[in-house]
């Protein structure tokens, strides 16, 4: 069948998307709907002396404003919230913490009127001294962001160590070691010192965040949001309003991009207490503003220390890494962990010591993005390689060929990697590039070219549970109903091709319900590259559920031994004494119960363990493994950087649909080159001051490299469905590190802090000129 | 608040509507007509998801004025394809896989259909000059590039 596992079919939703027909949320209007617009603050760390909203509430067309007062001793919701810590407010109670935190709201029958009575509502605030940076953060006696922050009753199983450091601005910290750090060192006989950072970025998803909440009869809540682990909302809305979960529905449609910003609670809290206060349905649609000022990326500090021998066998690493999480802790615990995981790089290093430190500062807060912290310590190790390399006269990739983790090697919490074809990565993006031979040298002299690699390893979130539900229709036709949000990422024809597959059936003949919690089974999140991995397998289950009952039914129907009914073409087919038996799904199901109508339900559940069966710890349920390779050129005159050609590489243990892989490696590359090169988020005493795409730098059609290569390698998973992985976040990872290598290899000069603008490459190549010309004295001649 | 009556043709159909003073041509599409394909992405004029031709060049409907609308002839998304059938354009991004979220897809249709107008068979930089007012952030235009080349060929063979 053409439908199938291993097949390029096209998303099924292709015709509604580019007819425009396909309807995301703010395309969304429920009768009787109120528009919410939020105050937010003006102050980067401030008490709230007084507020009255007097005014603004008494105001023509507004049905309600939420401030603090409708937090106080409200027994019907809880004022704190948040993933992993209870350090996020509804509104702003005692104080507020950045410049944009949410201070007050307004529900109105119009959105221009909500926007005109934010003006009514008073606000005095106290102005209190702020951090921005890692340095005024964990400088002694700094002001304090949270005085107190409690942890959630029901927390993620994968989170429970985090702890705040009571009475400074560490969020969390994470440590992990292996081996004799300092004997690794002695043993050197070349240690490296760096430190590398990182700025921080934006999602940039081209739809804004967006929220509806309904107050049921029954008092329970349903909300549409944009987001993509609805599960996580319901969970957060539930425990926040005192409901059990069977009251609180949340739906998530079609998304229109989210790379990580549309995990965890964004606007579903305080939409759902206006709904509560008006007792009408409340929607609120962020301005891209509002979005850069909700959730961004982490910026990094990253310290690295690295002992090798003289013929490149990496002995020690020790790596501590500064993550800013802004004012609330969102998810930046885990974006320490898994950041911290993998710091030291996909390296067989005998001796490794890694410290994350989360911190707190008055900016806005940091969250998921595509890579979890990895693109961040993956800037580090892989630019250090390079730098290694190059001291040591070594080819980068000889020296990456000499340390990589292979197959069963022992990574640093002392597990062993299975299903990891980094060496096919690295091999592969390399002879892509032609790695070994010079480029050719531009025809005008104030441009030169060269390549760069970098490679990576990502954990994705362990343990995890993932449920799939899947029917088999009268009509032998099936619908399987899954958690995981469509966010593009062609996830829904995934799992179609997945029954497809099982119930050999055409593609087109299964329906796929996704992302609403009243209809599917738990799902823990669409992030972390996990669901082709554990939901594509459960839904793989699910159809294998179905399919035992099937042969079931055949069996008794023909008195055959089940495990000979065979299944193609819609139907059953079994041979009992040479005579063959087949009915079609339909014929079967009508002759078994004797009318029609009847079906089947199946039901398939991963859930992965902390603890693998032979007693090593499971950091993660599969290993990413993954390399990039660019060819860039670097205009000596102006600074510029362009990428001419990528070569992206992913071990995605089998491609369920290669193109849709594809698209992954070439996409991740693409916004890779955005990041690496111009994308940074400017604040000015807290203030962020380009909150948008004019100021805010993405990778456009005249930034795109004359050719991308992308290379799937498959290296099958025995846990995933026919050996899938994940592949997701890989290709962006190596992006920036690849860059940075490939331009100290056209024009030998290193940049250590993204994004690599031109002025910086334009200034360290003035500064190596200068050093060039000291070396050399003053040259005869010129004056 | 200040409110005009402007007639406004929109694929093929003649609308009189009654906007106000600030509403934007989006807006109006959106909410008075409803014709959701053009979507709000950046609301400054650089990010493309809003585009829709207007007398048949490309404009931001996020920065124009409905008032400045007024005896335009506009195309949406909505309006290409004839009789129900897709436009060779969104067969082209359907068979060269040119989305994943497809936020920017109707803008970015309408902005190669502009580009093709004046271009049947654009070279390479007048491609990427052309849709470089638009954004996609899931990183899809090594396809879309395809797509608006496979349509270039045709164009060629159609000539030829």
């Amino acid at each position: 069948m053409q439908d199938n596992v291993g097949q390029s079919i096209k998303r099924l939703e292709s015709e509604s998307k580019v007819s425009g027909e396909l309807k995301y949320l703010s395309d969304l209007k429920l009768p009787g709907m109120l528009h919410c617009k939020a105050l937010r603050s003006p102050y980067a760390h401030a008490r709230i002396v007084r507020i009255d909203s007097q005014r603004a509430a008494k105001f023509s067309g507004v049905e309600g404003v939420l401030t603090r007062d409708d937090m106080v001793d409200n027994p019907h919701f809880d004022s704190h919230y948040g993933p992993v810590l209870k350090d996020q407010t509804v509104v702003a109670l005692d104080k507020v913490r950045y410049v944009g935190d949410l201070v007050a709201a307004v529900a109105a029958t119009r959105l221009d009127i909500a926007e005109e009575a934010l003006d009514l509502i008073e606000v005095e605030y106290e102005e209190l001294g702020a951090v921005f940076s890692f340095e005024e953060a964990l400088a002694e006696n700094a002001p304090l962001l949270h005085e107190q922050v409690s942890k959630p009753e029901h927390g993620f199983v994968d989170l429970a160590d985090v702890n705040p450091v009571e009475g400074t601005n560490i969020c969390t910290t994470f440590h992990l070691s292996k081996g004799d750090l300092e004997k690794g060192f002695q043993n050197s006989d070349f240690v490296f010192e760096n430190v590398f950072t990182c700025p921080s970025a934006q999602h940039a998803a081209l739809e804004t965040l967006c929220a509806v909440a309904r107050l049921e009869r029954n008092g329970g809540l349903t909300i549409w949001s944009t987001v993509q682990n609805p599960f996580v909302i319901r969970d957060q809305i539930a425990e926040l309003f005192h409901l059990p979960v069977s009251k609180v529905r949340v739906i998530a449609l079609n998304i229109g991009g989210g790379y990580g910003s549309k995990l965890y609670p964004k606007l579903e809290p305080l939409v759902a207490a206006l709904a509560w206060k008006t007792r009408k349905p409340v929607g609120l649609t962020l301005t891209r503003e509002e979005v850069f000022q909700t959730i961004t990326k982490h910026a990094a500090e990253i310290h690295l220390k690295t002992g090798v021998t003289r013929e490149g066998r990496l002995l020690a690493r020790q790596c501590r890494i500064y993550l800013d999480t802004g004012a609330y802790a969102e998810i930046g615990p885990r974006v320490a962990k898994k950041s911290g995981y993998t710091a030291a790089g996909p390296y067989n290093i005998p001796n490794i010591q890694i410290d994350s430190c989360l911190v707190y500062t008055n900016k806005v807060p940091a969250g998921a993005f595509r890579g979890f912290g990895v693109s961040q310590s993956a800037w580090a190790h892989e630019s250090e390689m390079d730098l290694i390399a190059r001291a040591l006269q070594m080819d980068p990739l000889e020296l990456r060929q000499k340390n990589l983790l292979e197959e069963g090697g022992e990574f640093a919490t002392g597990e062993h990697v299975h299903s990891f074809g980094l060496r096919q990565c690295v091999e592969r993006v390399a002879s892509a590039l032609q790695w070994g031979e010079k480029c050719p040298p531009p025809p005008q002299k104030h441009l030169a070219r060269g390549k760069g690699m970098a490679c990576l390893i990502k954990a994705t979130i362990t343990p995890s549970i993932s449920s799939a539900l899947v029917r088999l229709n009268e009509d032998g036709s099936a619908t399987v109903y899954v958690g995981t949000a469509d966010v593009g990422q062609g996830s829904d024809t995934i799992m179609a091709q997945i029954v497809s597959q099982e119930l050999a059936i055409p593609v087109t003949h299964v329906q796929v319900v996704h992302s609403d919690t009243d209809l599917c089974l738990y799902d823990l999140t669409t992030s972390s590259s996990r669901s082709t991995f554990h939901m594509g397998r459960a839904v793989q289950l699910a159809a294998q559920d179905i399919r035992r009952q099937l042969a079931c039914l055949a069996g008794r129907l023909w008195n055959c031994p089940v495990e000979e009914v065979l299944f193609a073409n819609q139907g059953v087919r079994c041979v009992v004494n040479d005579v063959v038996h087949a009915a079609s799904y339909r014929n079967l199901l009508s002759a078994s119960f004797g009318i029609k109508g009847a079906n089947l339900v199946g039901k398939g559940t991963v859930k992965t363990e902390a603890v693998q069966r032979n007693g090593e710890p499971l950091t993660s349920a599969f290993w990413f493994a993954g390399a990039g390779a660019a060819e860039v050129e670097v205009d000596r005159e102006t600074g510029s950087v362009r990428v001419v050609r990528y070569a992206s590489a992913a071990d995605v243990g089998k491609a369920i649909n290669p193109f849709f892989c594809e698209q992954q490696l070439k996409g991740g590359a693409i916004t890779g080159i955005g990041l690496a090169l111009m994308e940074q988020l400017v604040y000015q005493d807290g203030l962020l001051i380009n909150p948008n795409f004019l100021d805010y730098n993405l990778a456009r059609f005249l930034d795109i490299p004359e050719e991308i290569i992308p290379i799937l390698v498959e290296r099958a998973h025995e846990e995933g469905p026919y050996g899938a992985k994940g592949v997701g976040e890989t290709a962006l990872i190596p992006v920036a590190p690849a860059i940075a290598n490939a331009i100290e290899d056209a024009v030998g000069v290193r940049v250590t802090d993204l994004p690599i603008t031109p002025e910086k490459v334009l200034r360290a190549l003035q500064e190596k000129e200068q050093k060039a010309q000291l070396l050399e004295g003053p040259t005869p001649g010129r004056s | 608040m200040t409110r005009k009556k402007i007639i406004l043709s929109v694929n093929g159909v003649r609308n009189e509507i009654e906007v106000e003073a600030k509403e934007t041509l989006l807006e109006t599409l959106r909410n008075r007509l409803d014709l959701t394909g053009a979507k709000l992405g950046c609301d400054q004029q650089v990010c493309g998801s809003c585009t829709v031709l207007m007398n048949d060049l490309p404009v931001s409907s996020c920065s124009v004025l409905a008032m400045d609308a007024d005896g335009c002839e506009i195309l949406t998304v909505e309006g290409l394809g004839a009789g129900g059938a897709l436009h060779p354009i969104q067969q082209a991004f359907i068979e060269h896989g040119a989305f994943q979220c497809a936020y920017c897809t109707p803008g970015l249709i309408l902005a190669v259909k502009y580009l093709l107008s004046r271009f049947p068979r654009p070279t390479e930089p007048q491609l990427r000059h052309y849709l470089a007012g638009n954004i996609c952030r899931c990183g899809c235009h090594v396809e879309i590039l395809q797509a608006v080349r496979s349509l270039a060929r045709r164009a060629q063979e159609n000539q030829l």
